[in-house]
Order: C-alpha cells, then sequence, then structure tokens
C-alpha cells in the first residue's frame, strides 16, 4: 500500500520515474499497456500546446484571461487516467488534461475562458463540474456527490482538485472532516504548484507537507511527485479503489510546479527566481515521458514535433470556431437561472428587447 | 384532518416526502438522534435509518455544499440550518453555488435541494438567534424562499420545495412553532410558491406582512376595525419570487399601502414593496407607501426585545397614521 510507504508523517515523496525518464521503481509501474501510456503522453502534450496557443490567443486581445496548466499536466492526466467513467470530477480551475481526457472538449474549455457560460455545459454523460472560481468551495460538493453516491449504493467515487492555496481555507478542512466522519466515496487531490497567484507554499501553513493535514481529518494521506505520470496514476487508482471498496477518503499532495503565471493577469518574475523555475523546468513532466518513451522505442522525436504541431492547429481552429459563435445570447443571460423563468425575469427581459428594438 | 402546530406539521411533512420518495434526505446538525433542536425531525432517523436522516458535523458551509452535490448527483437534500443566524458561514455556498449553479451550467446541474431555518425573532433567544434574512437571501438571483404563517401552509408550502427543481430556502417563524393549532390534512398537498395570499378583504389600506407578523397584524386589524378602518391583510408567503400581482390588485382597490416586516427597515424588503407599489400603483395611491419595520439596529437579545419586535397596538398605531395621512 502506496499509504503506507508515503504517508503523511512519512516524509517521504512517490516517485516511481526520474526527472529523466528512467524508472525507478519498475515494480511499481500501474500494469498498463505501453500504448496507453502512449495516448496519455499524447493527453498532456494537447494540454500543453492547448494551453501555450491559448496564451498566445491572449497576448494577441482575442482570449480574455486564461489560466494555465504548463508544468502540471501529468498530475492532471495522471490522476483522470485512473478514474472510472462514472467517477465524479469536481475541478478548480486549473485541470485541463483532467477534463480533456475525461472528455470535455477543448472547444468548452476555450468557450469559458473567452467569457461565455455555454463552455461550462458539458454533455449529460461527461460527470465532470465546472469551473469553480471561490477557492476549495467546490470541495463541499465533491463530499456531497460522494455522499450521495454511498446514500444510493452505487460504487462511483469522486475526484476533487484544489491548489495549495486552498488548503488554508475553512472549506478545504470541513471537507476532509466531513468526508472522513461519512467515510465518502472521494479523493482529494491538491495540486501544490508551490504558489497562490504570488504567496509561495511557505506562507499558506507551518505545516511541513500539506499532506499532512490528512492526519488531523483521520484519513490516510498520500505525498506523490505530482510530474511524475506513472506515480500520479498509481497513488490515484490506489486511493480510488479504497474509495470504491469502503474505505473512505484519501487526501494525495501531487507536489508539482505552476511554471507559467498564475493567470495572464500577473508576472511570475516578480514574486519567483529565474533559477527556480529552470530547475523546475528539468523535472518538466512532459520532458521525462517523452524521454522514456522514445528509450522504449515507441515514439520518436520527430513524431513528437509534429503532433505538437497538429495539437496547435488543432487548438487554433477550435478557437476560431469560439471566436465566430462564442457571443453569449441574450436570452441565454435569462432562461436558465429557474427551471421556469419567473415573472420578474420575463419583464425585465421582455423591457430590455423591446429597448434594442426602439434604439436599432 | 389532525389538529396539528407549525412545527408538527413539518415533521409530519418531511415524514410524508420521505415515504413518497427515496431520494429525500434530511441532514443538519442534531436532526438525527435528537430530531432537530425544535424537534422537525423527531423520529425519521428511526423509520427511514441513519443515511436517509442524519446528524452532521458542525460546519454549516458543508452542510450547503455537501447538500449542493447530493442534489447533482441525484437526491434531493433536505438541510437544516440550526438558527438562521447560524446561517453566514455558509452564504458564500448559498451565492456562489446554490443560486447560480443552474445558470452557470446552463442547465446542465439544477439543483434541487431545500435548506430549512427557524427564522425571525421574539423568542427570548441568544444573540443570532433571531435574524431576519428576508433581504439577505431575497436579493440573490437564482433563490426562490418562501416563508409560512400556518401550519396548512406549511405543508403545501414545504412539498412543493421538496418537490422544485431548483433550490428553495424555507423559512420557519420559530415564534409560532408551537404557538397555536391548525386543521391540516392528512393527505399530500401543495402550495405554488410565489404565490401571496389574501387572509382578509378590506377596503381601506393592504397591509403585506409574512411569517410570525402575520398574527400580530390580524390582531391589528381587530383593532382597527372598531375604528371603522378596515384593512386588507396580505400574507406574502414568498419572498422571492414577489407575488407582484396580488399586492398591485390590493392597492389599486385600496389606495394605501403597508409593509410590515421583523428585518431591519433600510434596505429591507419593504423597500422593494413599496418600490412595486409605485411601479404598479402609483395614480392610485392616497397616502405614500410606508413601512412599518425593524430598527436599523442590531437585534437586541432578550430584555430588550420586545422594543424591537413589534405587537398589534404598535402595528395599529402605524397603519391608523397612514389611513389619517
Amino acid at each position: 500500500m502506496l499509504v503506507e510507504q508515503y504517508g503523511p508523517l512519512k516524509d517521504k515523496m512517490l516517485q516511481i520515474m526520474d526527472q529523466d525518464g528512467i524508472i525507478l521503481r519498475p515494480e511499481l509501474v500501474p500494469d498498463l499497456e505501453d500504448d496507453t501510456w502512449l495516448e496519455l503522453y499524447k493527453v498532456m502534450v494537447k494540454t500543453r500546446c492547448s494551453d501555450e496557443q491559448a496564451l498566445l490567443l491572449q497576448r494577441q486581445g482575442r482570449m480574455l484571461t486564461y489560466a494555465p496548466n504548463t508544468g502540471q499536466e501529468a498530475a492532471q492526466v495522471g490522476s483522470a487516467a485512473a478514474m472510472a467513467k462514472t467517477d465524479w470530477l469536481v475541478p478548480a480551475f486549473r485541470e485541463l488534461g483532467a477534463w480533456l481526457y475525461r472528455g470535455v472538449d477543448l472547444e468548452k474549455v476555450y468557450l469559458y475562458w473567452y467569457g461565455n457560460e455555454r463552455g461550462s455545459q458539458f454533455p449529460e454523460d461527461v460527470r465532470v463540474l465546472p469551473i469553480a472560481v471561490p477557492i476549495a468551495s467546490q470541495l463541499q460538493h465533491a463530499v456531497g456527490i460522494a455522499m450521495a453516491s454511498s446514500i444510493k449504493g452505487e460504487d462511483d467515487v469522486t475526484v476533487a482538485y484544489v491548489g495549495d492555496g486552498g488548503t488554508s481555507t475553512g472549506d478545504f478542512n470541513e471537507a476532509l472532516n466531513f468526508a472522513g466522519v461519512f467515510n465518502a466515496p472521494v479523493v482529494f487531490l491538491i495540486q501544490n504548484n508551490q504558489y497562490a497567484i504570488s504567496v509561495p507554499r511557505q506562507r499558506q501553513t507551518k505545516a511541513e507537507t500539506l499532506v499532512q493535514k490528512a492526519v488531523a481529518a483521520g484519513i490516510p494521506g498520500v505525498l506523490v511527485d505530482g510530474n511524475d505520470l506513472f506515480a500520479m496514476y498509481a497513488a490515484t487508482k490506489e486511493a480510488l479503489n479504497r474509495a470504491r471498496w469502503g474505505g473512505g477518503p484519501t487526501l494525495i499532495e501531487a507536489y508539482t510546479y505552476r511554471l507559467g503565471a498564475h493567470t495572464t493577469s500577473d508576472d511570475p518574475t516578480k514574486y519567483r527566481q529565474d533559477s527556480e523555475v529552470l530547475q523546475w523546468q528539468e523535472k518538466d513532466p512532459l520532458k521525462r515521458m517523452k524521454a522514456y518513451l522514445i528509450d522504449k522505442g515507441l515514439w520518436s522525436g520527430e513524431q513528437d514535433d509534429s503532433l505538437s504541431e497538429r495539437f496547435r492547429q488543432e487548438a487554433l481552429e477550435v478557437f476560431r470556431r469560439v471566436e465566430a459563435t462564442g457571443e453569449t445570447q441574450l436570452e441565454d443571460i435569462f432562461k436558465y437561472h429557474f427551471s421556469e423563468m419567473p415573472a420578474h425575469l420575463r419583464e425585465q427581459l421582455e423591457q430590455y428587447k423591446q429597448y434594442l428594438e426602439e434604439v436599432r | 384532518m389532525a389538529l396539528m402546530n407549525l412545527i408538527s406539521t413539518i415533521n409530519h411533512t418531511l415524514d410524508l416526502e420521505m415515504a413518497r420518495d427515496s431520494n429525500v434526505v434530511v441532514f443538519g446538525e442534531d436532526v438525527g438522534v435528537e430530531g432537530g433542536v425544535f424537534r422537525a425531525t423527531v423520529g425519521l432517523q428511526q423509520k427511514y435509518g441513519d443515511k436517509r436522516c442524519f446528524d452532521t458535523p458542525l460546519a454549516e458551509s458543508a452542510i450547503v455544499g455537501a447538500a449542493v452535490g447530493m442534489a447533482i448527483n441525484g437526491l434531493r437534500p433536505v438541510a437544516e440550518i440550526q438558527f438562521s443566524g447560524f446561517v453566514y458561514p455558509a452564504y458564500n455556498q448559498i451565492i456562489s453555488h446554490v443560486a447560480r449553479m443552474r445558470n452557470r451550467t446552463r442547465g446542465r446541474r439544477n439543483l434541487p435541494l431545500v435548506i430549512r431555518m427557524p427564522h425571525g425573532g421574539g423568542i427570548k433567544a441568544l444573540e443570532h438567534h433571531s435574524e431576519s434574512l428576508d433581504t439577505l437571501l431575497g436579493h440573490i438571483p437564482g433563490l426562490k424562499v418562501v416563508t409560512p404563517s400556518t401550519p396548512y401552509d406549511a405543508k403545501g408550502l414545504l412539498l412543493s420545495a421538496i418537490r422544485d427543481d431548483d433550490p428553495v430556502i424555507f423559512l420557519e417563524p420559530s415564534k409560532i412553532y408551537r404557538a397555536f393549532r391548525q386543521e391540516v390534512p392528512e393527505e399530500e398537498y401543495t402550495i405554488p410558491i410565489g404565490k401571496a395570499k389574501v387572509l382578509k378583504v378590506g377596503t381601506d389600506i393592504t397591509v403585506v406582512t409574512w411569517g410570525a407578523y402575520v398574527h400580530e397584524a390580524l390582531k391589528a386589524d381587530k383593532i382597527l376595525q372598531e375604528e371603522g378602518i378596515n384593512a386588507e391583510i396580505i400574507d406574502l408567503r414568498t419572498i422571492s419570487p414577489l407575488d407582484r400581482d396580488t399586492i398591485i390588485d390590493s392597492v389599486q382597490k385600496t389606495g394605501r399601502f403597508v409593509v410590515i416586516h421583523e428585518a431591519a427597515k433600510s434596505f429591507g424588503p419593504g423597500a422593494e414593496l413599496m418600490a412595486i407599489v409605485n411601479e404598479g400603483a402609483f395614480l392610485y395611491l392616497e397616502a405614500p407607501p410606508t413601512r412599518i419595520a425593524g430598527f436599523d439596529v442590531t437585534i437586541p437579545i432578550p430584555r430588550g426585545e420586545h422594543h424591537y419586535f413589534m405587537d398589534a397596538q404598535r402595528m395599529a398605531a402605524g397603519i391608523r397614521n397612514v389611513v389619517r395621512y
């Protein structure tokens, strides 16, 4: 059991592959086909390329605020890939890799960041919640979803994401505590990317690790190299299995790094050293996975280049569609607050439409 | 038919709906073993088990937030907040998610949930136990806010609230939990949310109130009748969405309007109601629409609360002034 070896107070971090793509713990490599790992890697590349394209578009003034994921792709894709199709995914707001893996269209994601709520309307069978902006508030929803699964006698598990800053909130503590008391089938995944906008992890807590917060809630926890796809998959899978078979919640701390800005509206050079960023670039989750796949003869540099090129091109095409169709329809603003539009909203909409007619 | 008070009606109604719909779950602080500090949920855990009626840790934000998750995953949660003044830690969940999830997801994730809480004052309680949240909830787009004043209405409105596909905040006037009993049919019936009720037809002035104040207003009406003033008394029943038509129709007939509420006067629910009257009945008015409302002060604890909360006599004085304007 990984939680026993890498638990909250063990001062050890689960790592299966090192930063150069060398397998350190062959016995812990999850039992998946080579092709599957390649597929997961491709989702990571798609995430990176979609990110880069969004940033580019934002700089051109075509995309609004955007929260980049670069550097955190393994934490996102590794955890999402361990989930079953009927498991619930409850994101914070920086989980693009997990979303893409779970079947959220890039078009929806871009539409959201383009500023249209339809970007949060996912297909019926995609059990993914929309972005939750108020930090850590989404964890309560994850607990409720998980409690509902056990009340209904269903074996779905819920995976909820939060950042390092989110662990300082009351909601984080309430959620872990609730989940523990009700033995809820939920996995809390902290993407510890070391910064909450500009505030470093050390300003969030005096605790040595974030995963230690599992101890007070009486639930298992595990500290994982968040840039190691194998380790993220393995740790999440174990936590999911435990939850699915009645073992209750787990807290996972994915130790990672946000290589880019918090969002397009901040400048990370103001709050961190270039040397630190360079050090983490060496630990890039894509770099090591690519080295691993090439070393195994499953992939090549040329294939990698052309795949990236293709994803970037696709992302641009997706964005062009969003740009062409992404304006919010007036009625949309009114008609979704309630199952049936109340009289006062109908009246406000009609009056505004009448005004628009008059000034046209 | 059975004679029931408000609290036993709430209990009876939850029981009825839990029996009918296995997706209804009831939870909160002390609701399980204890059956609620006011006994609204007494016996439900014994009858339906601790998966459907249970105690939670003391964490209002998590109670409401978990209700959001349960509603997303197919249940119809009925969460209890122990006192209205304890709901503030859950406001982030209520404002940021309960009220918005449906709109945010463009209809994909609707939230069929109910948040019940004792509401209002006049029960000689500690600080934070007598709050009036009419405005603090009614102002939030995306919420329905309901408050019954009788056992009969409580049953019909609570059944509507639980069956509603959208979130409903259900405010129970704690002062009248055990104040009187009324014949309540055993079988199920619903009362539509968003409909006020004319309790007494009158010709001289429209009096709108809700919750525990309804009963004081009816007493005030008796006082005024002896003086020859014939008021029309309306129980609002739903704070949001407001039943504008019933109010406007009445004021067009009577030409005068007062709203009586417990909440503080400034920016209170009365301001909204007066605006509606101005918009819909301005040319019919014979006197300025008037608020008879709580002072703009923190609600005093027991030894001072009689200055804050109004009795029938004070209401009658306020109504009289408007009629004699």
